[in-house]
């Protein structure tokens, strides 16, 4: 098994590669000259040129691409213009924001989800059976930005339960100092639980609004492998054997059913980095989507180069650890290697 | 030998709602499995067979009601026996293996854990003695390298392999009876007498009764001692072996054994039987299921339900004009 996972991990090179090559190309293609924007609308032809040699963009691409390489390798992704700070800066403070908030929406949305898709899948037709069906269709049907916005003038402006959604900590508390730049987490090593409960409270309803979203295709994903398990063969003889409900529930079906839910799983996390990018935007969040929308507004390329790059190494990371997990769950996994 | 019924079930009506209406896929089925005897229940596909072994299991799925009759095991009435009750029965007192053994284990549980599950959960062993004993009984089923065996994936190992694990499972804890549900449907044809051999001689060393279902009338007859032959929910014939084979008296009988492959006939004079089953969501079907199909059939088979008749123990045929 770990040789397989070493493989895999292996395999998952040519793809970094791909995203290094795509990212590049890509940011070159946008419209827009960038020399222009750096050298401000006042500037001179002559001043534009300038600043082209001095960013290397008079050099051609293969040369430009062997200097964003090296760049790369001593961790320079360049300097946004909007707020001059070194673009590793940013996503290095902003990232851990736009995780933190992706993740709590995952681990919600997957604690509310599988536990409702198992028990409407052993009570088909029951009252639980029916929720998960309007739950499902209810996710659907509301992007989470329009639930976020919901949530915030129904708690906040309405009812005044939820603090303002005004970025991940109220301004009369200080952040933690940065181990994992999870402010809940840091908070926690600190023992602040003032800080703690603070940064929750600013997490609930950005985080409700992700986790309704994503909470639709899981349950309906949970339910429909657990339908298909409990319906096969070697269900049965588990209940021919005398085997209690429990064990057959749990520890027959539902690890079989965890294959696709583990699938859908990644592409609900793919989802919530593009759904993060809006909810961001309503709850001031200071996280790499907010960063991202700015940057593109300003064609500021930088940034944006950076950002494609960092999502694009979450998503080859992401798709590594559903592979592991596949691993890990399935002994069929790697067998007709 | 005195004949100790292990299992009798009287007059068991099993019905299924469907979309299209309701299904009588039994009606009035009688029969009786005695200690250390092996019983075949022979049909056509469609024809109730798994319907009977499902319904004394108490497995049967949500659909299928039972509308009639009883079916006792050890004195107590299996059909109304509460699901803690079946629970303990099951893989204990009854057990039951199936066709396409490959899929009828868990695909991500090694097998000597499925086996130590079973032995777990009837409460003959302790949680470190149970991979040992999963390992004996691997031996027991013929399993070379067994330690090693224990530790593989079904998907690691060929079909009749599987069902050697399924026995394995079905026997571990030294049932009174053994429901072997085509045990041998999707394996090889050296494999197939391989796992029959292998039943057989396991039932005797346990004195245990054994539920052959197959439709495969030669093999019926090669291991069992009585033979019941069902068509479309209904019990046709029951005989001792050597009986039904020298005297068949119901048509449908004889045409199956017409249509049975041996030695001395070759393929191409095997005759089939025509016609299919009836459709068993006709309101009521009282009369013969097999009048349709048969070319004995006289005015009076539309009538009510065939005649039983009762010629000696264990034998009975439904038919109102039998050979």
């Amino acid at each position: 098994m770990l040789s397989l996972i070493g493989k895999r991990i292996v395999s998952a090179i040519p793809s970094v590669i791909g995203v290094l090559v795509v990212t590049f190309v890509l940011t070159r293609a946008l419209p827009g000259d960038p020399a222009a924007y750096f050298a401000g609308p006042a500037a001179t032809p002559q001043a534009i040129e300038e600043v082209r040699r001095s960013l290397g963009l008079d050099k051609t691409l293969p040369e430009q691409f062997v200097v964003y390489i090296k760049d790369l390798a001593t961790g320079n992704l360049g300097n946004s213009i909007a707020t001059g700070q070194p673009v590793l800066t940013e996503i290095r403070t902003r990232l851990p924001a736009s995780l933190e908030l992706t993740l709590y929406g995952l681990l919600v949305s997957v604690l509310i989800a599988v536990p409702l898709g198992v028990l409407a899948a052993t009570r088909p037709g029951s009252w639980i059976d029916h929720l998960c069906r309007v739950v499902t269709t209810a996710g659907v049907s509301l992007p989470a930005f329009f639930t976020g916005l919901l949530l915030v003038y129904v708690l906040y402006y309405r009812l005044g339960w939820a603090p303002a959604p005004l970025g991940r900590l109220d301004i009369f508390y200080s952040a933690p100092t940065t181990v994992t730049g999870f402010y809940t987490i840091d908070a926690l090593i600190e023992g602040n639980l003032e800080i703690f409960r603070a940064a929750l409270a600013q997490l609930l309803l950005p985080v409700t609004a992700l986790a309704v979203f994503t909470l639709a295709p899981l349950a309906r994903m949970t339910r429909a492998a657990m339908l298909e398990v409990l319906g096969s063969d070697f269900i049965r003889t588990a209940r021919a054997s005398g085997l209690p409900k429990g064990k057959i529930v749990y520890g027959y079906a539902f690890r079989n059913a965890m294959l696709p839910v583990v699938t859908t799983l990644g592409m609900v996390f793919s989802f919530l980095l593009g759904a993060n990018v809006l909810v961001e935007k309503v709850f001031s969040w200071p996280g790499i989507g907010t960063f991202a929308i700015e940057a593109l507004v300003a064609s500021d390329y930088a940034p944006i180069q950076g950002f494609v790059l960092t999502m694009a190494l979450l998503y080859v990371m992401l798709n590594l650890a559903i592979d592991v997990l596949y691993i890990v769950i399935d002994p069929r996994v790697g067998f007709e290697s | 030998m005195s004949a100790v019924p292990v299992l009798s079930v009287d007059n068991l009506s099993v019905e299924f709602r469907t979309r299209g209406g309701i299904v009588k896929a039994l009606e009035r089925v009688s029969f009786t499995v005695n200690k250390g005897e092996m019983v075949a229940i022979v049909g056509e596909s469609g024809s109730g067979k798994s319907v009977t072994a499902f319904t004394v299991m108490g497995i049967l799925d949500a659909a299928g009601r039972v509308s009639h009759g009883t079916a006792t095991f050890g004195g107590l009435d299996v059909l109304q026996a509460p699901e803690a009750v079946m629970r303990d029965i099951r893989g204990r007192e009854m057990s039951m293996i199936f066709q396409n053994p490959r899929v009828a284990l868990n695909p991500i549980r090694r097998v000597g854990d499925q086996i130590a599950d079973v032995l777990l959960q009837h409460g003959n062993v302790t949680r470190r003695e149970a991979p040992q004993r999963a390992i004996e009984m691997l031996a027991r089923v013929r399993i070379p390298d067994p330690e090693r065996r224990a530790r593989a994936y079904p998907f690691e190992l060929s079909g009749g392999m599987c069902q050697r694990i399924m026995i394995a499972i079905a026997l571990s804890c030294a049932p009174k009876m053994l429901i072997a549900d085509e045990p041998t449907t999707g394996l090889d044809v050296t494999t197939q007498a391989a796992i029959m051999d292998l039943i057989a001689e396991l039932g005797a060393e346990q004195g245990m009764a054994t539920l052959l279902i197959t439709h495969d009338l030669g093999m019926a007859a090669e291991y069992c001692d009585q033979i019941v032959v069902m068509h479309a929910g209904h019990i046709v014939e029951a005989a001792p072996t050597a009986d039904l084979f020298a005297h068949p008296r119901h048509p449908y009988t004889a045409k199956l054994i017409a249509a049975t492959p041996k030695p001395s006939v070759r393929l191409r004079d095997l005759v089939a039987i025509p016609g299919n089953l009836p459709d068993l969501r006709a309101a009521e079907i009282a009369s013969c299921r097999y009048s349709a199909r048969c070319e004995r059939r006289q005015p009076r088979c539309d009538q009510a339900l065939p005649h039983v008749l009762g010629e000696q123990r264990n034998s009975m045929v439904a038919c109102w004009n039998p050979l």
